[in-house]
């Protein structure tokens, strides 16, 4: 906010700052850190607790048996949940930055009336949309398929909105010196303006990844058998199974679940706070 | 070179708007018609009730508990949160690589798995031994050991409260750096040359500048707060004696436990109402704030 004057406080403040912050890393960072250490305690016996923190053998064999119970098939659930992300992010990229493009570059009658349409639809509560959701894929007999997973996903306002943002900062100068080299409005949107939104489509991507990856309530009310689970749902299912019991195993599992989320985050959180002061700030 | 209207913009726009129609627009008035019928899946007969379940619901004192809830929910965990986030804002805002990397571990519970992260924290709250259980008696507070936090009426709420400022915190201590950026540094300098203090400039400028930034933040995690689910279908199923029975959770087991999809739909719509109502009186205040430091 503003440079300290140096003063015989400086010193004092500075380092109690520091400790304040580090304290605040240690108390976010501290159930991350204790779900992989209780994840290699010994499954059987009573819960691993704080006082006897380091398990005297590391049981890594407790991934294998997540791995490889039969009643919750962790890899099937991890396949499906790549497959259903995978095509999700792709059409977004696609769909969203389509609709952006002509949101920020193009006129045409109803435009702005169209662009209000799609942000009020941001604030409609999940909870409204989502039983006529149901029935609306029931009847297309989608229940417990991919379509069911992966349509309504396909495209979103909020990545629309991003979008929008992100083509209206690009100079009009380049449609137009491309429109006098004879380009139409679609080669315009994917010849000139789709290489230079990277930074854009890398931060739609990790947004509708991690959206998509982490989602539960839909895929919980549109899949029914255990091989149709996405990774989130099929960890409830194991928390189900157990109950109260056997947390070395659920940490296991749930470490397992948090890995790629965590690892595609810390590649790519650039791209994810570019997005948020984008979209929160010019908003 | 100036263009005029062509009709080329529509076809970008086509696929998302037919996908809007058919995912969005189209349910949000299918729910308005369930909402006026006795619609059970399981039973082939679904008659038009008009207003029936509205006034049912009305008189029904476990909605209004569930609303109540969700409400007590909302009015702790968002002004804590924010408090929190801004404060820890102001602590990481200098641009040096350690603070970068803070801020991503600070991130990290926001980007992560909602129900791997119930189960760590159902484990965390267990009584004897959970990691709650044992700082507390580590620290001699032992008329607090034992205590079964996710079962207990009254700290069930309490604790789930508790985790969400600390799922909630990167992404409003993000938003809060990106407001904190965009107040001018001469501003800073001409309170320094009035001889104003730490506290004098976070009130007189910082706080009051950074109101559109609360704004934003208020309303998103407001309206994100009252529709809260997985954590307490993960962690209490709304129990103890209902006391975390929230609405997003209530209007699940209305409709995927008792398959009563009408009400569900009529309950969804009151709290979408209610989501309404609270925007605009967040949005009063707010622009009320604004005229009293004449920023609008």
């Amino acid at each position: 906010m503003k440079q300290h004057k140096p003063n015989r406080f400086y010193w004092i403040i500075s380092i109690f700052k520091l400790l304040m912050v580090l304290v605040i890393a240690l108390f976010t960072f501290a159930p991350f850190l204790w779900m992989l250490i209780a994840s290699l305690h010994p499954s059987h016996g009573s819960p691993p607790t704080p006082s006897h923190l380091m398990p005297k053998i590391w049981h890594w064999d407790n991934y294998r048996t997540v791995l490889t119970m039969d009643s919750v098939p962790f890899i099937r659930f991890f396949l499906n949940s790549l497959l259903v992300t995978f095509f999700v992010v792709i059409c977004q990229l696609l769909l969203c930055s389509l609709a952006g493009y002509g949101f920020a570059r193009l006129s045409f009658p109803g435009r702005d009336w169209l662009f209000v349409l799609f942000l009020a639809s941001m604030m409609i509560p999940g909870q409204v949309t989502v039983i006529p959701l149901f029935l609306l894929v029931r009847s297309f007999g989608w229940l417990n398929t991919y379509w069911a997973l992966i349509v309504p996903g396909i495209s979103s306002a909020f990545g629309i909105f991003l979008m929008r943002q992100f083509f209206m900062t690009l100079p009009k100068d380049l449609d137009d010196a491309a429109r006098i080299d004879g380009c139409n409005d679609f080669a315009i949107y994917w010849r000139v303006s789709m290489p230079l939104a990277r930074p854009a489509l890398a931060t739609l991507g990790i947004f509708a990844f991690i959206s998509t990856w982490t989602d539960f309530f839909w895929p919980l009310l549109a899949t029914t058998t255990t091989n149709m689970r996405t990774l989130e749902v099929g960890l409830s299912l194991f928390k189900d199974s157990f109950g109260n019991t056997n947390w070395p195993l659920q940490m296991a599992a749930s470490v397992l679940v948090l890995l790629p989320v965590i690892i595609i985050f810390l590649l790519a959180q650039r791209y994810l706070i570019q997005g948020i002061a984008l979209t929160g700030l010019k908003g | 070179m100036k263009r005029k209207h062509s009709k080329s913009g529509l076809w970008f726009i086509f696929p998302s708007f037919v996908h809007l129609s058919i995912f969005v627009l189209f349910p949000i008035v299918f729910a308005l018609f369930l909402s006026l019928h006795r619609w059970d899946v399981l039973k082939p007969d679904k008659p038009w009730v008009g207003l029936a379940n509205y006034i049912v619901l009305f008189h029904d004192p476990l909605f209004w508990n569930a609303m109540g809830n969700s409400l007590y929910y909302v009015a702790l965990s968002v002004p804590l949160g924010m408090i929190v986030a801004l404060g820890v804002a102001l602590l990481v805002q200098q641009n040096t690589r350690g603070m970068q990397a803070l801020r991503a571990i600070y991130y990290l519970p926001a980007v992560s798995s909602t129900v791997a992260i119930s189960m760590v924290w159902t484990f965390i709250y267990l009584p004897d031994h959970g990691m709650i259980d044992w700082m507390l008696r580590s620290m001699g507070m032992h008329q607090w050991a034992h205590t079964d936090w996710l079962e207990d009426p009254f700290w069930a709420m309490p604790a789930l409260i508790f985790m969400s400022i600390w799922t909630g915190l990167g992404p409003r201590m993000i938003l809060y750096l990106a407001g904190l950026t965009g107040i001018p540094n001469a501003l800073y300098e001409a309170a320094e040359i009035d001889g104003a203090g730490y506290w004098a400039t976070f009130r007189h400028i910082t706080l009051p500048l950074l109101l559109p930034t609360t704004f934003f933040i208020l309303v998103t995690s407001s309206i994100g707060a009252l529709q809260i689910f997985t954590p307490i279908y993960m962690m209490t199923k709304g129990g103890p004696m209902w006391k975390t029975d929230v609405v997003g959770y209530h209007i699940y087991t209305e409709a995927w436990r008792q398959f009563h999809m009408g009400m569900a739909s009529a309950q969804s719509y009151v709290l979408f109402l209610v989501i309404l109502v609270i925007t605009v009186i967040q949005f009063k205040m707010v622009s009320k704030g604004l005229e009293e430091y004449s920023l609008q």
